[in-house]
Order: structure tokens, then C-alpha cells, then sequence
């Protein structure tokens, strides 16, 4: 088959390839060029369109920033480019034949923590930008410890701004050995380091010509090439009921009674015999149903609906996991979990909130907060104060109700939720799972 | 057996996720349709979370009177062939009882006065939460915008109180008289949604097809000659080939010099465009550098 032609005269191909989607976060502090890095990444990918670039060019030469300041690609909201900052996380896609990827860019002030932990909790990698120049400084320390902490699987440390310290070997061999020193005690997957300039391009889409001494990969090869399939958990079963679909005045699904939700963890097969909880009850994955007809598996995160064998009473917030689970999870109306803390009024304890895990909603009450962490070493401090705004601490909750849930370390979905200030309905806490005396 | 999904998949169970928690935690939401290419996505992913059953919620188009007839045809069809509920708001009717005031001269556009009357309907029915096609790759303000964006009782979005968006666990909770505005596909680009218009084969109105059209130049874009626009000195009406790549009002929406007329070769055309669809496409994001987050803070869709 000959190549195709859009009616721009590019040829294309006949179709476009299906590809992996690869979540990852960035960070760091309003000097370290992480907008400078994101507009290099995308011009070089070739993800800026003309138009984007016309407009990049023209507000550089207008604000003496010289010819292209790669850096305005990634400006946002008005106050930002008024104030040269950077507020709130934005999420940015881009492709390339190989991948399909998300970006999300946090802000680095230190204010902003919440952000951070934010773009950590959906991402597959995290970005750590490191200043060539400063070495590791608190803001890299702390966006390295906020991923360790939420566990995001792989890490990359991009050490930046080579050109400005003449492409020194021994700069990039010094900043290594301190990260690794320093993260000793941090469970990574993996970490990837790469010397760069992402204003001069080298080793971020194209290999340096300038660092011969550096044979890894580029930023971009990385991130197109590092495995990630395996980073879900596919052993542990579990399936929490989103929404119960049961067809009204149709008579061909007069019975039809499925239920929707998102595969959590684990790898589903109809015939397997189930538990729902927190009841208790036990019965057998019938089918696993979709509109496109009945699939012969599901895995996380696909979309699906299970039909069971008996007509159980179900409803949204079950907890759906294989009954014979080596791995099962914990029922229990209280838990011990790491918190961090959104909010201006601080959580003490005595302090009561909305508590969302999985689908179900319940309501908690702080029975203590012991410790809480030097986000930049994760070393555990006394603590008599509860947790303000930024801070991340050990807290005690009792709950309303049951919740079935996981350790975070074991399942990001079951072992994760949120707290919610019913007085003004904000979003005030990201809450991770402790593994039981933990 | 590999268990890795593709990006459409992935960004589909996202999508699917996302309208059942809707469903499932706010007591009336509505899907806004406009008869564009990211709102017929919004309906098959709504029939992929919920059918064999019917959607929980019904579907509202807000006319402004200055639409492609063959949209509003299409419109019509498809959601009777799906058999679901449709609602119309009108801004004509919005103008008629002085709720909003037209725009005169030869650049007058309703894509501003469309806030009114989606206000006005939200407020009418009671809707706690409207289900919208934007993606994230749209515009720059809309890249910092939540999935679930919260807005106040009088519908404006502030975009630095936006609630924290942690792992999937959304927060939709809402007072009397606020509602949320939820975009299934934020993180879907324009290539994504036509790959998936593509897989799935879905119809879409004739006009995302090169057909021939009486149009006229103006700063550098192609318009549609109608009655709803005056033509200024020394622009003249001619015949071209053309189809669009967005849907709004024929006003403000720009056509595509094009002869694609199938899907496969209008995928081929997006896959190879070095232009953005809002700047080949919209006139109504021209206006100012910060157009689009103005008119998203006043309540815009």
C-alpha cells in the first residue's frame, strides 16, 4: 500500500497506531527551568503547533526575553504570566509514535506541597528537576520524598542547567552521589539520572554531543521506553461497586441487574467465586459485561460491569474481591493512615470530616495525630499541634461505618482517600493507607 | 496475555469512570450537547457507562439560533436514535425576555450570550452538575482546570480555589443553587477524538466533511455567507471546498480549505496539521490574549 496524503501534501500514514498512555509529574522551584524543560520537550517532540509558536515568539520579542522563550508555552492562567509563577497543577498532553504521555506540572513554591502530592498521586513517573548549579537543594529533596511517598513507581532526576556549569562531569558524578546518599532510606523502583540543558536541548529529545561521558538515554527515550505495564497490582482482586445498572421498562434486560465499576486490582475471570463486603456474602462472577458484549477477562483500570450468579444486595461502596484472596482486604472501622494536609484550619484532634475511599463515603472522627514528617527527610517529628496547611503526619481515624480497604503500599486505589470539611464541601486531606503496625 | 491497555482504552475506563461518579453522587446532571465532534464522544461514552439501561441524566443543547441547520438536524436524529431525553435552551428565547441583549454590527456573535441562557436552564431544572466536552489541550486556561470544576451560585469558576484532584477519588459535593461542571475527556487531545470517532464509527454532522460552501475571507479565516452576518467593505462571497474542525455558531467558526471527505482521510488531515483547531477554527478566542479564561470565570461552558 502506497502512503496517503492529507490535502496539506504531508503524507501519512493510512492509521494512526493505538499506544500506551504514560502519566508523569514535574516540579520544582521557579528557577530550575522546569517550564523551559516541558516547551523543550514539547517543540522537540514536535507537539507545538505553528500557531502556538507564532504566539510564543511574538510575546518573547515583546517582553525582551530574546527569540523564543520556550518557557511561555507552558503559561496558563493571566496572574501567572503577570507574576511570572506558576499557581496550580496543569496537565498537558503530548505524543510521539511510541507513546501517548500526560504531563502534570506542579508548582514548586513550597507553599504548594498540596500540588505536588496532587500530581504525584495518578502519576507512573515523577520528574525531579535538579539545578546543575545548586545541587540538591529542599525543593528537590522534598518533590523526591512526596514521590517515595506516594509511591509513584519510577523516578527520573534531571539534572539541569549542564551548560552553565561546562558540561562538568564531576558536577553531574557529586549531585548523583548526595541524591543516593540521601535517599538511601526511600523506596523507589527505580531512579534515572540524566544530565541536561533544556535551554540549549542537550539530552532532553536529542543526545548531547557536548557530554560524551554520558551514555544513558535521553529524557525522552526514557520516557518512551520505561516499562510500566507491570507497575499495577494484578494479584489482589478487587472491584468496588461505582453504580448498580438495572434497565426500567425494558423487557428484554427485565432482569438485567450489573455492577459498574472500575477494576482496582487483579485480573478478573467470570466462574471465579467472589466475597462482597463488608458483608460478607459470597457468590460467583457470572460475566464481565461491557457495551461492546462480554469480556473474557478485566484488568485495572478498564471500565466494566459484573453480572454475579446470585441476586445479592449490593449497592454502591461494596468492596467486591475474590473469596479465596491470600491477600484479603481489612474491614475495620478504624484506621491508621499518613495525611496530608490541604487546608488553612488545621486537623487536630477531636476534628470530624467527610471521609471518601474508594466509592463509599463515611464519616471520621481524628482520635490523634502522632508524628508528622520533615517532608525533606521523611524523618518522623513529635507532634502536638495537629497538622497545618503543607504538612504531612501519622493520624488515627475512627470511622462511621466499615471501610474495606488495602495498604497504599500494597494498592494505590483501595489504600488511598480523601478528606472532605463538610462545612464547605473543600477537599482538605489526601490520606495513604498504613499497613497494619506499621 | 499482556495486560496493558491502549491509550484510547485508557482514556476511555477514565471517561466511563468519571460519569458514574456523577451519576452515582449528584441528584440531577445534565450532558451539554452541542452536535460537535467532542460532545457525540460524550454520548457513546455515557451509552458505554450505562447502557443496557438509559442515561441517568438528560441532555441539553443550548441553541443560539446562529447553528448549522445540518447540526441541528443531526442533533435531532442522533439522540432519537438512542432514545434518550433531549432539552433545548434557547437564546433566542433568552433575548426575547431581555435576559440577554444581541450584539449588533457585522461582527455581532451569541457565543458570549450562550452563558446566559446555560445559566438560566441550569438554574431553571435545578442541575447540580453538567457534563461538558472540554479537553485540556483546548486553550492554556483550560489546562489548570479540574475535572470536576466547581462553580459558585452564580456560576462563575475561580481558578485559584480550585478543590485538590487526588488519585480518582473526585469531590462533587455541592450547596443549593452551586453545581459542577465535568469533563469526562480533560485529558483527551483532538487526534485522540477522532481516533476514537475512527474505532468506534460514529456519525457526525456532514459539515466535518469537505463539501462546497458559499463563503467569505475575514482576518485570515473562512466564514460561512448566512443571514446571521453582515459583510464588511470589500469582502466578497465565492465557492469553496472546505469542512470544519470545530462546531460553534456560524459566526464565529472558521471553515478548513479541505478536500477530506471521509473520517479516514480527516484523521489523516489532523495527525498531519501543524495548527491548532481553536486558532485555525475560532474567532471567539482572537479577541484577547486571556479570552477564553474570562469567559470561563463568568460561567462559559
Amino acid at each position: 500500500m502506497g502512503a496517503t496524503y492529507a490535502s496539506n501534501g504531508k503524507p501519512v500514514d493510512q492509521r494512526i497506531a493505538e499506544t500506551e498512555l504514560l502519566r508523569f509529574a514535574t516540579a520544582g522551584s521557579v528557577d530550575d527551568g522546569k517550564s523551559t524543560l516541558i516547551g523543550r520537550l514539547l517543540h522537540d517532540a514536535k507537539s507545538i503547533l505553528a500557531d502556538q509558536l507564532a504566539h510564543v515568539k511574538e510575546t518573547s520579542e515583546r517582553r525582551g526575553d530574546g527569540e523564543l522563550n520556550l518557557a511561555l508555552l507552558t503559561d496558563g492562567l493571566r496572574a501567572e504570566r503577570e507574576q511570572g509563577i506558576t499557581i496550580d497543577v496543569a496537565y498537558r498532553s503530548f505524543q510521539t509514535d511510541k507513546r501517548r504521555f500526560i504531563i502534570a506540572d506542579c508548582p514548586g513554591h513550597e507553599q504548594y506541597t498540596r500540588n505536588m502530592v496532587t500530581g504525584a498521586s495518578t502519576a507512573d513517573l515523577s520528574l525531579v528537576l535538579v539545578d546543575a548549579r545548586n545541587g540538591l537543594v529542599r525543593q528537590s529533596r522534598r518533590h523526591a520524598a512526596i514521590s517515595a511517598l506516594l509511591r509513584t513507581p519510577h523516578l527520573v532526576v534531571a539534572i539541569n542547567k549542564m551548560d552553565l556549569v561546562d558540561y562538568d562531569q564531576s558536577v553531574y558524578d557529586a549531585i548523583v552521589a548526595d541524591f543516593r546518599s540521601w535517599s538511601a532510606g526511600l523506596e523507589f523502583a527505580e531512579a534515572t539520572f540524566i544530565p541536561m540543558s533544556a535551554l540549549k536541548g542537550d539530552n532532553v529529545v536529542e543526545p548531547s554531543a557536548r557530554m560524551p561521558w554520558y551514555d544513558g538515554p535521553t529524557l525522552l527515550h526514557h520516557l518512551e521506553t520505561v516499562q510500566i505495564a507491570g507497575d499495577r497490582n494484578l494479584e489482589d482482586w478487587r472491584f468496588p461497586v461505582q453504580w448498580v445498572v438495572r434497565p426500567q421498562n425494558d423487557d428484554r434486560h427485565h432482569d438485567y441487574r450489573g455492577y459498574a465499576g472500575q477494576v482496582a486490582a487483579g485480573v478478573l475471570t467470570p466462574g471465579e467465586e467472589v466475597v462482597v463486603l463488608p458483608s460478607g456474602r459470597t457468590t460467583r462472577l457470572a460475566a464481565i459485561d461491557t457495551m461492546d458484549g462480554p469480556l473474557e477477562q478485566a484488568f485495572p483500570p478498564q471500565s466494566v460491569t459484573l453480572l454475579l450468579e446470585d441476586d445479592l444486595d449490593i449497592s454502591r461502596g461494596d468492596l467486591i474481591a475474590r473469596a479465596d484472596e491470600s491477600n484479603p482486604p481489612t474491614v475495620a472501622r478504624e484506621l491508621e493512615a499518613i495525611v496530608c494536609w490541604m487546608s488553612d484550619a488545621p486537623l487536630r484532634a477531636g476534628g470530624r470530616y467527610a471521609l471518601k475511599h474508594t466509592t463509599r463515603a463515611v464519616r471520621a472522627v481524628v482520635e490523634d495525630v502522632d508524628w508528622h514528617l520533615d517532608v525533606e527527610t521523611l524523618d518522623r517529628l513529635d507532634n502536638s499541634h495537629g497538622l497545618s496547611l503543607n504538612e504531612i503526619g501519622h493520624v488515627r481515624l475512627r470511622l462511621s461505618a466499615p471501610l474495606a480497604f488495602d495498604p497504599y503500599a500494597r494498592n494505590r486505589e483501595t489504600g488511598s482517600f480523601i478528606l472532605i470539611d463538610e462545612a464547605t464541601n473543600d477537599t482538605v486531606g489526601a490520606g495513604l493507607i498504613a499497613a497494619p503496625q506499621d | 496475555m499482556s495486560y496493558e491497555l491502549s491509550h484510547l482504552d485508557a482514556l476511555e475506563a477514565e471517561a466511563i469512570h468519571i460519569m458514574r461518579e456523577v451519576a452515582a453522587e449528584l441528584e440531577r446532571p445534565v450532558l451539554l450537547f452541542s452536535g460537535g465532534k467532542d460532545s457525540i464522544v460524550l454520548l457513546r461514552l455515557a451509552e458505554k457507562a450505562f447502557r443496557p439501561a438509559r442515561f441517568p441524566f438528560p441532555v441539553m443543547h443550548v441553541d443560539t439560533g446562529h447553528n448549522f441547520p445540518e447540526v441541528i438536524e443531526f442533533r435531532d436524529r442522533l439522540v432519537s436514535e438512542i432514545g434518550e431525553r433531549l432539552i433545548v435552551a434557547s437564546v433566542q428565547e433568552s433575548i426575547d425576555k431581555g435576559r440577554a441583549v444581541e450584539e449588533t454590527g457585522p461582527r455581532a456573535s451569541r457565543n458570549r450570550l450562550q452563558t446566559v441562557t446555560l445559566l438560566d436552564a441550569i438554574e431553571e431544572h435545578g442541575f447540580d452538575a453538567a457534563f461538558g466536552g472540554a479537553r485540556r489541550d483546548e486553550e492554556r486556561a483550560r489546562a489548570k482546570e479540574r475535572i470536576f470544576s466547581f462553580r459558585d451560585d452564580f456560576g462563575q469558576w475561580d481558578p485559584k480555589a480550585q478543590r485538590p484532584e487526588l488519585w480518582q477519588l473526585y469531590n462533587g459535593r455541592v450547596r443549593k443553587g452551586e453545581h459542577v461542571r465535568v469533563f469526562p475527556i480533560s485529558n483527551w487531545t483532538e487526534l485522540d477524538v477522532w481516533q476514537y470517532i475512527e474505532r468506534e464509527r460514529l456519525q457526525l454532522p456532514p459539515i466535518y466533511f469537505a463539501h462546497e460552501r458559499e463563503v467569505f475571507a475575514r482576518d485570515g479565516m473562512l466564514y460561512a455567507a448566512s443571514e446571521f452576518v453582515e459583510l464588511l467593505d470589500g469582502e466578497e462571497v465565492f465557492t469553496e471546498t472546505v469542512r470544519y474542525r470545530t462546531v460553534g455558531d456560524m459566526t464565529c467558526t472558521g471553515a478548513v480549505a479541505s478536500t477530506a471527505a471521509t473520517l479516514e482521510t480527516v484523521v489523516a488531515e489532523i495527525a498531519a496539521t501543524d495548527i491548532t483547531e481553536r486558532g485555525q477554527t475560532r474567532a471567539d478566542d482572537r479577541v484577547t490574549e486571556a479570552a477564553m479564561e474570562d469567559r470561563k470565570r463568568e460561567g462559559y461552558f
